[in-house]
């Protein structure tokens, strides 16, 4: 989806304001953000890509005003609702009226394990990468109205292939909801390197270059030299 | 709306907002009554989860991995070669940090980590991410003008050092190697440790030196130092 969440290269944000000695919550309620979004995560009703996509689905004025543990608790909302989890009117109260659903709760002796092994992407392998390092490839024009990981500032560029970094989930798919059976699917995964003069004009920094990871259906050889 | 982010002009008028702070307060602690009713959430692995990831995970455990990188040439190359499986060898492994990859910088080129679509950072290595790593100003002008990013943060590279920047855009995460700083031969990993900046690590900053350690507070705009006596591991 071409949403307000995908900024690379916009303008206008101002400086990068950085606060000395940050801490890592500013109020109670980060804290609580930050624990009940990983926690109910864990309940396996929901994966990641489909966390993101509601994040970045939420109305554009309400993402840009809203600080980032709040656009994660805006989300959490979203998906119980989507989920049946809790009702409207079970969160205007902020109390149980309905019966609960019955999912996986994380115990609190098994938060560091759960932490430390973490959730892989990996997938199995199901054929040979289709590019190789060094390979000239071209971001797809694509403009898919779901989830995608493949940045607006990169599409229609041709960038390098840098690295192969195995077979991942793709996010595109993995939002679909019930899953299906090539939802979980892996597609090999690249890192592409571009030049900010491809990416920006010729004005840009020739000193500068960036990277994607990106998934192989998000690329395309580029024959010419 | 937030004092945090990611307007940038309110970024520091904490006082303005507190009727909105307030208001989530109230809606957040509401929402943990109804999980917890609903036996979705122990309210003991909410206190655990928080306390790891404020008090335990966080930049001393990526400044460990990089001193010891600085002092071990094997472990360096292990490093860069197998992220993922260095890391873990230091007891870091885990959500958000899956797939590791190390990025040195060298006289010729530096690095530079963000996540233009959202906030994608290593946990397991530099903790969970400061608010300006996942504000609109940081998202947007990394990829397009990232000199203008490092002169935000007071860091000037020589005109000549090419700047990589890395967009975290799937599960790959990045940890940028800083260069070892001069002057600092025969230290040991816990001296080297004191050196390497949460910023350094993801390529707004660059290690301190020994004559910025030395003095009695950090220079401003190069990220805290993060001490390196806090327990470590997730």
């Amino acid at each position: 989806m071409n949403g307000v969440h995908d900024m690379g290269g916009a303008q206008g944000f101002g400086s990068v304001l950085m606060e000395p000695n940050e801490p890592v919550f500013h109020a109670d309620w980060e804290r609580q953000a930050m624990g009940l979004t990983v926690l109910m995560g864990a309940c396996g009703q929901w994966n990641i890509d489909q966390a993101r996509s509601t994040r970045e689905s939420l109305p554009p004025a309400l993402y840009l005003t809203s600080s980032y543990y709040q656009i994660w608790i805006e989300a959490l909302e979203r998906l119980m609702l989507a989920r049946g989890l809790v009702q409207p009117e079970e969160l205007r109260a902020g109390e149980m009226l309905t019966p609960a659903v019955s999912v996986r709760q994380l115990a609190a002796d098994q938060v560091d394990a759960a932490m430390a092994r973490g959730t892989s992407a990996e997938r199995p392998v199901l054929g040979p990468a289709r590019f190789e390092v060094g390979q000239r490839v071209r971001a797809r024009q694509m403009h898919p109205p779901g989830h995608t990981r493949l940045p607006r500032y990169v599409r229609g560029h041709v960038g390098i292939i840098q690295a192969v970094r195995g077979v991942h989930v793709v996010p595109d798919r993995h939002t679909t909801y019930p899953p299906s059976p090539e939802s979980d699917q892996g597609e090999w995964l690249y890192t592409v390197v571009f030049q900010a003069h491809d990416l920006w004009g010729p004005q840009a920094d020739p000193t500068v270059s960036v990277s994607v990871d990106a998934w192989e259906s998000y690329l395309e050889p580029e024959v010419s030299a | 709306m937030s004092t945090h982010e990611p307007t940038p002009a309110h970024h520091h008028e904490h006082d303005h907002d507190h009727s909105h702070l307030g208001e989530m307060d109230v809606r957040v602690r509401a929402l943990q009554t109804l999980l917890v009713q609903k036996g979705y959430i122990d309210p003991a692995a909410l206190d655990r989860i928080i306390e790891l990831y404020e008090k335990e995970v966080g930049p001393h455990n990526g400044a460990q991995v990089v001193a010891r990188a600085w002092d071990d040439p094997a472990y360096r190359e292990w490093l860069l070669r197998d992220g993922t499986g260095a890391i873990a060898d230091m007891g870091y492994s885990g959500r958000q940090g899956e797939h590791m990859v190390v990025v040195p910088n060298t006289p010729d080129e530096h690095n530079l980590v963000v996540c233009t679509l959202c906030s994608c950072y290593p946990w397991p290595v530099l903790g969970l991410p400061p608010v300006w790593y996942k504000s609109a100003p940081y998202r947007s002008k990394a990829v397009i003008d990232p000199r203008g990013v490092l002169a935000d943060f007071g860091v000037s590279l020589p005109a000549h050092q090419r700047i990589r920047v890395w967009d975290s855009t799937a599960e790959v995460r990045y940890l940028v190697l800083p260069e070892r700083p001069a002057g600092t031969d025969g230290w040991s990993r816990e001296q080297l440790a004191e050196l390497v900046t949460r910023d350094s690590m993801i390529g707004t900053g660059v290690a301190l030196t020994p004559q910025q350690v030395s003095a009695a507070s950090p220079t401003r705009n190069i990220g805290p130092a993060v001490s390196t006596s806090q327990p470590g591991g997730v």
